[in-house]
């Protein structure tokens, strides 16, 4: 399967942009992927080794946190896997 | 200081924007390749605020639409250098919130002031560090060229 690298942490993956590996699971590819590089662990996992809470992971075009099986659903070598960290903010008026 | 380029055309489609989503904030992505100063960004994604609970201060993108965002991105040779958002009827720095909620390291974050229906001031901002524990804004120079690039979005 491929998986792509947001811009923010490809400097903790060897530059790239995405990464083709061979797994059976999505919890299994990011094994694969945190064990090939190391320094992603942290920026995609709580101390606890659960997802950050800001990290949205889409396999194709489906969340994986709705997914039935979730991180245990099983991947094909034609899947992809897409680490997104959310975006948000705003002004934020003390008054509102 | 890090430089933000980018053409008339995208900067006057982020601020016309901003312009047309007042009283509420607008947000897009900006889809451009490192330089060796900063971010050279070719063009601007619109994208819609999720955060209909309270648009005209908070923003959010769906993270469904930031995959479709990074997949146009790729077909293009491009990478996601950042986002934009607008500040309605308020200053364009950055807020306690755009930085809790900014996970994007080393992207930049533009922010325009929408004053009464007007876009004011677009102040750039690169978010610095390597890890959320240290992350930080940095001012960033905008540097708006004339070039034959433009925006897509819908």
């Amino acid at each position: 399967m491929t998986i792509y690298i947001p811009t923010p942490l490809r400097a903790f993956a060897g530059g790239h942009a995405a990464i083709e590996l061979n797994a059976t699971t999505i919890s299994g590819a990011l094994d694969i992927l945190t064990q090939e590089h190391p320094e992603l662990r942290k920026h995609l996992f709580t101390g606890e080794g659960k997802i950050r809470a800001f990290v949205n992971l889409y396999l194709n075009d489906e969340d994986v946190r709705y997914l039935p099986a979730k991180e245990a659903t099983a991947v094909a070598a034609t899947d992809t896997l897409s680490i997104i960290p959310s975006i948000a903010g705003g002004a934020s008026h003390p008054t509102t | 200081m890090s430089v933000l380029r980018l053409s008339t055309a995208v900067y006057e489609a982020i601020r016309a924007h901003g312009e047309e989503t007042y009283p509420h904030e607008c947000c897009g992505a900006l889809l451009g390749q490192a330089d060796a100063e900063g971010w050279q960004v070719k063009i601007a994604v619109r994208a819609g605020n999720t955060r209909t609970d309270s648009a005209h201060n908070r923003y959010q993108i769906a993270p469904a639409e930031l995959v479709k965002i990074e997949r146009e991105a790729r077909s293009q040779g491009l990478d996601i250098a950042g986002f934009y958002h607008s500040h309605p009827d308020h200053p364009a720095q950055w807020s306690a919130t755009d930085l809790a909620e900014a996970h994007w390291l080393g992207c930049c974050y533009v922010i325009t002031a929408v004053a009464q229906g007007k876009a004011t001031v677009t102040n750039s901002f690169l978010l610095a560090g390597v890890t959320e524990e240290d992350k930080r804004f940095e001012a960033q120079s905008v540097v708006v060229e004339e070039q034959s690039i433009g925006s897509s979005g819908d």
